[in-house]
């Protein structure tokens, strides 16, 4: 995978990872072209198109595109159920999860899909380890902020 | 607003503002409160403002001020403060930014933090931006916590390692030893890291490819147990156990088995249980099942497993799922050339796909469907092409277009079918066709004698009923002009009769010449059609030549020159007119796609009367041309630039006389200058159709 966009219906952009190193000026050039080609297509279309050299794979979630740009080698068909698995996973964190939490806690999101994908790739498989690590990671640092605040000495 | 508001104070604020401005005046606001921050050393609120920082950066404002800010942060004690350093690292930083060089030491440290969390966001990090050097330092550290025990450390590392190959691939010899021995771990995750790690090892170098195929019936085994395993609530979707590492163990098999009989052969069955086993009703299950196709079809399969493959791609086609037809498409795309048989079997599916709604379907199935035209089948697809072409999307026309002209050229069962096709594509679609259409055309029709007389009557009725498509009407045009007086006869065997009068031919012609709708270079067929036929008619000569001499002052410099020329002919040359007139146009080709149009003439008292117009394509600089065996006067060209894209035409003319009784041959050397380089052609004319000489 080489990046994945999250953005609106009306072209705001709420996340993006890069997984290959691209200047500013690059980076902004595939935000436009990405979402005015994919808020361009009717709804029940195909969600994949062919952009440049790259396989797109987009999904609408309510107000949410989720928008991937693939290598050649990559299934395009297990990129849908990547996608489905993401939400899922913001879904559990948040509890019925919609724009407005992405847009809040927009540091979360990034954590939670740093623990799904890692350059470009899945690393973990399992919804539930999944989950406990995030529990876990965010316990570790209430228990650190708390004994930051709260020293024993 | 106070600078230590939190994050979502703030994008509560930011949010509210009404317009543009008010929100520049907002974030420039708080990005100069967090700068005053950064310079102050107080560690009080800093997460929280880069977090700020970075939700500005995300609507697309400069936040280059706070890389430093996240090398601090990333140096820190505290985990939620490396944790958002880390994150701003991620997205502020990137290898090309020197100060990403900085992180390097905190990311080492952190390497061999005791927490698993420190560990995690560091490996993280270092997956995402590290840049070359950076791999290069960290990679013992890398290597050695592949061996740690801790799985959810050892699934990152190797993630990690994939990205420090790819950036350095002759690191690679590092990881090759623990890649093999993480592939007997049980844990999900470590081991689709280990086969990420492993086909990108594979990739790189194909020493590792030999050495990993010993690892097959190790992969097969995984993934036996993978299909056959009973429900597993962690890493079930729909049914498949985990379809992820599947996929990934498949395309691992895919790159072993390439090329090498023992390794496919090692693969067979368990490919066979796959492809039969596989519950396709979901997407999860497809996509197995995708990506089993593409392994068989990739690697030494025998043929039963190719057919099983295709039958697969066959049965995607008739999916609801408009994904799915999508994909099978694009997979039989790659295949039909080395499986045509097995494609052909599902034609009528991919035909029935030309009418789906959606354009990516639609362009899939246009390109498949050129690919299966053969001689067997080209009247049933071309009733279907041509059917597409009339309802399809207009980025799609010039594609269809001309995949349609190139399968009417291989396989056209006879002349007239081929010369009806071009047609229904002119009316059809002739805005989208290419230039050489004109002329290909042209050539076509002319040697086709035997249907001069029912392609004229075809081109006419297209003609009256609609002058918008520019191609057809520089045809029919010069068809007219050509073989007026068999339209004129009225009767022709292959079409209903029609009665046509020279006045309907003539008014025709004018309309085309008068529409505002028509280009100059149709314009310019048009009268020159009209001259021909002064010879073909015999009642409406003076109706012709007030229509040339009216277009003699046309603001069209091209027009004006031709009607200025054919006057002179009606002038200067009337005995000569009937001659120059007639029966002749030869088509030559020279070789820079120009084309040479020979209007010439038959008796005359002992002169010929030679008439050269030149419509080419590039720029062409015309210095002279030789003619042999006959004495010639030549007059000066009426130009000495012919413009690109058929925009103009030079007309020379040539007087020349000979007493010799033999044949006219004529050898034209054209020497030119196109683009710069000097050019030469010659052409040599051994046969006119043209009436004896006196």
């Amino acid at each position: 995978m080489r990046f994945l966009l999250l953005f609106n219906r009306q072209g705001r952009l709420r996340l993006q990872k890069w997984f290959i190193p691209l200047s500013n000026r690059e980076k902004n050039k595939i935000i436009s072209e990405m979402t005015l080609t994919v808020l361009a297509r009717p709804p029940k279309a195909c969600s994949f198109l062919q952009w440049r050299d790259l396989k797109i794979v987009y999904r609408r979630y309510a107000s949410l595109f989720f928008c991937c740009g693939l290598e050649d080698q990559d299934n395009e068909l297990l990129t849908l159920e990547l996608l489905q698995r993401y939400v899922e996973l913001l879904d559990q964190y948040f509890g019925n999860v919609c724009e407005l939490d992405i847009i809040f806690n927009f540091d979360k999101a990034y954590f939670i899909l740093d623990e799904f994908i890692m350059g470009g790739e899945i690393q973990e498989t399992s919804r539930l380890c999944l989950a406990r690590h995030m529990e876990e990671a965010d316990a570790f640092q209430e228990t650190v902020d708390e004994y930051e605040k709260n020293p024993t000495y | 607003m106070s600078p230590s508001v939190c994050l979502q104070e703030m994008i509560r604020v930011i949010r509210g503002a009404r317009t543009q401005g008010e929100e520049r005046g907002v974030i420039q606001r708080e990005c100069a409160a967090i700068r005053a921050q950064f310079r102050q050393a107080d560690s009080g609120g800093r997460s929280h403002n880069l977090a700020k920082l970075l939700y500005v950066h995300m609507l697309g404002y400069p936040a280059h001020f706070g890389q430093m800010e996240c090398v601090r942060l990333i140096a820190s004690s505290k985990y939620s403060e490396k944790r958002i350093g880390y994150l701003g690292a991620m997205m502020l930083l990137d290898e090309k930014q020197d100060a990403s060089l900085l992180i390097t030491n905190s990311i080492k440290n952190d390497l061999s933090h005791s927490s698993q969390h420190v560990q995690s966001l560091a490996l993280c990090t270092l997956a995402c931006m590290g840049s070359a050097e950076m791999c290069r330092d960290l990679a013992p550290e890398i290597e050695r916590l592949l061996k740690a025990s801790n799985s959810y450390i050892k699934k990152k590392a190797a993630l990690c390692a994939v990205h420090i190959v790819r950036k350095i691939p002759e690191l690679g010899e590092m990881f090759t030893p623990s890649a093999h021995s993480l592939l007997s771990e049980k844990n999900h995750g470590v081991l689709h890291g280990a086969v990420i790690l492993i086909t990108e090892l594979c990739e790189r170098n194909p020493d590792n490819l030999k050495q990993f195929r010993k690892s097959v019936p190790e992969l097969v085994q995984i993934m036996k147990n993978l299909v056959t395993s009973g429900y597993s609530p962690e890493h079930n979707v729909a049914g498949i156990s985990d379809p992820f590492l599947q996929v990934r163990i498949l395309r691992l098999l895919r790159i072993l088995g390439r090329n090498n009989d023992a390794a496919s052969d090692a693969m067979n069955d368990l490919l066979a249980q796959v492809a039969t086993n596989t519950d396709s009703s979901k997407t999860a299950g497809s996509a197995v099942l995708y990506e089993t196709v593409l392994t068989i079809m990739d690697i030494r399969s025998e043929s039963g497993l190719r057919v099983l493959a295709v039958n697969i791609l066959g049965r995607f086609l008739l999916n609801n799922d408009r994904n799915i037809r999508y994909i099978s498409m694009t997979s039989l795309q790659k295949i039909v050339q080395t499986d045509h048989t097995a494609v052909q079997r599902h034609r009528g599916t991919i035909v029935d796909c030309l009418k789906d709604q959606d354009a990516s379907v639609k362009r899939r199935a246009l390109e498949l469907s050129l690919a299966l035209v053969s001689a067997a089948n080209i009247r049933s697809m071309m009733k279907e092409l041509l059917l597409f072409l009339s309802t399809c999307p207009p980025e799609l026309r010039s594609h269809a277009a001309s995949g349609i002209f190139n399968a009417a050229e291989r396989y056209a069962p006879s002349q007239r079918w081929h010369i009806d096709t071009i047609l229904h594509v002119l009316v059809t679609a002739g805005g989208d066709v290419r230039d050489e259409t004109v002329p290909n055309l042209i050539q076509l029709i002319t040697a086709a004698s035997e249907l001069h007389c029912y392609t004229v009557h075809k081109l006419y009725r297209a003609l009256i009923s609609d002058i918008v498509q520019q191609s057809l009407v520089q045809v029919a045009c010069w068809c007219i002009g050509e073989y007026g007086d068999l339209l004129l006869k009225g009767e022709c065997e292959e079409i209903t009769p029609m009665q046509v009068t020279e006045d309907d031919v003539l008014d025709a012609l004018e309309t085309v010449l008068q529409s505002h709708m028509s280009t100059p270079t149709s314009r310019g067929f048009a009268l020159t059609a009209i001259m021909k036929l002064s010879t073909r008619i015999t009642n409406n000569v003076d109706r012709i030549r007030s229509v040339v001499s009216i277009y003699g002052s046309c603001i069209d410099v091209e027009l004006q020159q031709r009607a200025v020329e054919y006057n002179a002919l009606f002038k200067k040359y009337d005995h000569m007119r009937y001659f120059t007139m007639s029966y002749c146009t030869v088509i030559l080709e020279f070789g820079c796609r120009s084309r040479l149009s020979l209007v010439l003439g038959g008796r005359g008292l002992k002169a010929e009367h030679v008439s050269i117009i030149f419509d080419c394509k590039d720029n062409v600089y015309l210095y002279w041309f030789l003619l042999q065996s006959v004495q010639l006067q030549m007059k000066a060209p009426s130009g000495d630039l012919i413009p690109a894209q058929g925009c103009g035409t030079v007309t020379q003319t040539v007087l020349l006389s000979y007493t010799n009784k033999a044949n006219l041959k004529m050898r034209v050397r054209l020497s030119y200058s196109s683009q710069g380089t000097a050019c030469q052609d010659m052409v040599q004319i051994d046969s006119f159709p043209s009436p004896a000489w006196s």
